[in-house]
């Protein structure tokens, strides 16, 4: 286990490689003048522009520029935002907690609600339960983030004034914004969870548990639930990139200040250093919690031995 | 849910298509939620087309007196903040919908098709460098990828379509990938290749025909999510720009108005999520006519 442990982060190192090197490809890729957008088309003078583009290693040729970001980003430098003249990682160090505790209540909500009814919809498959799970399900899957969101304002907010149209940061204006991503979030879980727990409790080992003369709620708790809870870490591990970019558009909704706030401002100035800031910071994230699965998956299943 | 992750939902086993047209709609339609679905899809289909036969107003004309009318019988979708006839706006923002699906699909599909075909079939390093780079991409989580698309080609809606269509071609590479594996050691690959055909003959004639069923399902599960993304990035500013009548811009046009005009919001927000669900509806059905495996479950 260990080694395989050892393995995995070794095999994670070129994947974040790559991924510096994908980021810093942003700005070469960025069409424009990057000194031209940070002065919004005022005319300046070329000794100014010229020492803007000496800070920003611009002089440079690109892989030059190339050694200078890896080299950067590996001291932990990110660069200085175009727009606030603040540096990235601070402004990203700022943001990052909100995000991140969005993300998981929200993960937390789609786990609770997407397991629930994941499992009760294979367990009584094709009843009514069965049937009301699949439909909430589908429709999860069909509703657009921002406009549930923006319901959830309009009822909760507006008409009924159980939460702050604004939020404060407290505990409680986390409610709406996490219930709202992680509703949307439950549904593909609950949908993918029937469907492994399907899977299992068709087994013959399910049916041995079953002819031993076991209740059935043993049976699905300690045979089936074990067994696809496999698969299961798997999807919900997969899900919390979705919920971290996911969290974007709710921050958008909710005026909620995380690193999505910051990321939108940061696409529509072009923004480039903090552009590639965030999505190295995100991406990295990424793949760390895919590390963290992935090292989840190896203990629950002693039959991998990951040669 | 990106179209990347819907593939670990697909079987990536070839599952040719194996009945007639008319067979085909059958079993896909016979389903209430399939019908329901394809009613849906085809109201959008009509509505696109005939935007400019059926809309009663122009959807650019401004009418200072009537801004945020409520729904009434001259206008049943109720006016804009600008006194824009909304059913106009809707059903010329259907087109836009679905420019955006196809094209963002068509994309996707053209890169992750291509990349899919040549990695699983020529393997070796050919494979090994696609399949890493498609890895790379899989490694920015949902929105990212087409969020630093954006980033490079700047906001607007061509662009927006461009990013979503590169953002899901990864899910569409692997699923090919997977699918050509399988079927490249098959008899009938091997026959041809001792009949000297050229590996562009033989990915045409014999392997697309063989992975097609997987590429429409996941083409069709990844419409709805285009839709999705295109107009979140609308809700964020970098897709559509006003006055164009996307739906996600209309949403965004109306949430300022949230507790005077809901109807600003809640009109443009129900057109997408109908939409979406229909073409779920639809997508949902196809999987299981088309991949005999799941169809049990």
């Amino acid at each position: 286990m260990t080694a395989y442990v050892i393995r995995r982060l070794l095999l994670t190192i070129p994947v974040l490689f790559a991924i510096v090197t994908l980021v810093f490809a942003i700005r070469p890729l960025v069409p424009g003048d990057p000194v031209e957008i940070m002065l919004f088309g005022q005319s300046a003078n070329p000794e100014v522009i010229a020492n803007i583009r000496a800070q920003l290693g611009l002089d440079k040729s690109i892989p030059e520029q190339y050694l200078l970001y890896v080299s950067n980003v590996l001291r932990g430098d990110l660069g200085t935002s175009i727009t606030t003249r603040q540096p990235v990682i601070e402004e990203i160090t700022n943001r990052y907690p909100a995000t991140l505790q969005l993300a998981i209540g929200a993960f937390l909500v789609s786990g609770i609600v997407g397991l629930g009814s994941g499992i009760l919809a294979a367990v009584y498959k094709d009843s009514p339960i069965d049937t009301v799970a699949m439909i909430v399900a589908t429709t999860g899957i069909s509703m657009p983030a921002f406009w549930f969101g923006l319901l959830a304002i309009y009822l909760f907010s507006v008409n009924l004034g159980w939460f702050s149209v604004i939020p404060d940061g407290s505990l409680k204006s986390l409610v709406l914004p996490a219930l709202t991503l992680g509703l949307i979030a439950s549904s593909i879980v609950a949908r993918l969870v029937r469907s492994a727990m399907l899977e299992v409790l068709g087994q013959e080992y399910v049916q041995t548990a079953r002819a031993k003369g076991l209740t059935e709620r043993r049976v699905v708790m300690h045979h089936a639930l074990r067994n696809a809870a496999i698969p299961v870490v798997t999807i919900v591990g997969l899900q919390f990139g979705g919920l971290l970019t996911g969290a974007f558009i709710i921050e958008a909704v909710f005026a909620w200040h995380g690193i999505g706030e910051l990321a939108v401002q940061a696409f529509a100035k072009r923004d480039f250093p903090m552009i590639q800031g965030i999505t190295l910071v995100v991406a990295t994230t990424y793949v760390l919690v895919n590390l963290v699965v992935d090292v989840i998956y190896a203990a629950l299943d002693p039959r991998i031995t990951y040669s | 849910m990106t179209a990347s992750t819907l593939t670990t939902s697909l079987s990536p086993r070839s599952t040719a298509i194996r009945f007639g047209p008319l067979d085909f709609l059958r079993r896909l339609f016979r389903t209430t939620q399939a019908q329901i679905g394809g009613a849906i899809v085809l109201l959008l289909l009509l509505t696109a087309v005939f935007a400019p036969l059926v809309a009663p107003y122009d959807p650019y004309e401004l009418r200072v007196g009537s801004a945020k009318d409520p729904p009434s019988p001259a206008y049943p979708f109720g006016t804009d903040d600008l006194g824009r006839d909304m059913l106009s706006r809707i059903m010329y923002g259907a087109r836009i919908t679905v420019q955006i699906g196809t094209i963002s699909v068509a994309l996707a599909l053209g890169i992750g098709v291509t990349i899919g075909l040549v990695a699983g079939f020529y393997g070796g390093w050919i494979d090994s460098l696609l399949m890493r780079f498609t890895d790379i991409m899989l490694a920015f989580p949902g929105f990212l990828l087409t969020l630093a698309i954006v980033a490079v080609l700047g906001p607007g809606l061509t662009n927006a379509m461009i990013a979503v269509g590169v953002g899901a071609f990864p899910g569409f590479a692997r699923l090919v990938r997977g699918s050509v594996l399988s079927i490249r050691e098959t008899e009938y690959v091997t026959a041809e290749r001792v009949l000297g055909a050229t590996p562009t003959r033989i990915m045409r004639s014999s392997i697309l025909p063989n992975v097609l069923a997987p590429i429409i399902v996941l083409a069709t599960l990844a419409f709805p999510l285009a839709v999705l993304d295109a107009a979140a990035l609308s809700f964020l500013g970098l897709g559509a720009q006003p006055p164009t009548p996307e739906w996600g811009a209309l949403l965004v046009d109306g949430r300022n108005y949230l507790r005077t005009a809901p109807h600003l919001v809640n009109i443009p927000g129900l057109a997408i999520f109908i939409t979406v669900l229909g073409f779920n509806l639809i997508g949902n059905n196809l999987r299981d006519v088309l991949d005999p495996r799941l169809r049990a479950r």
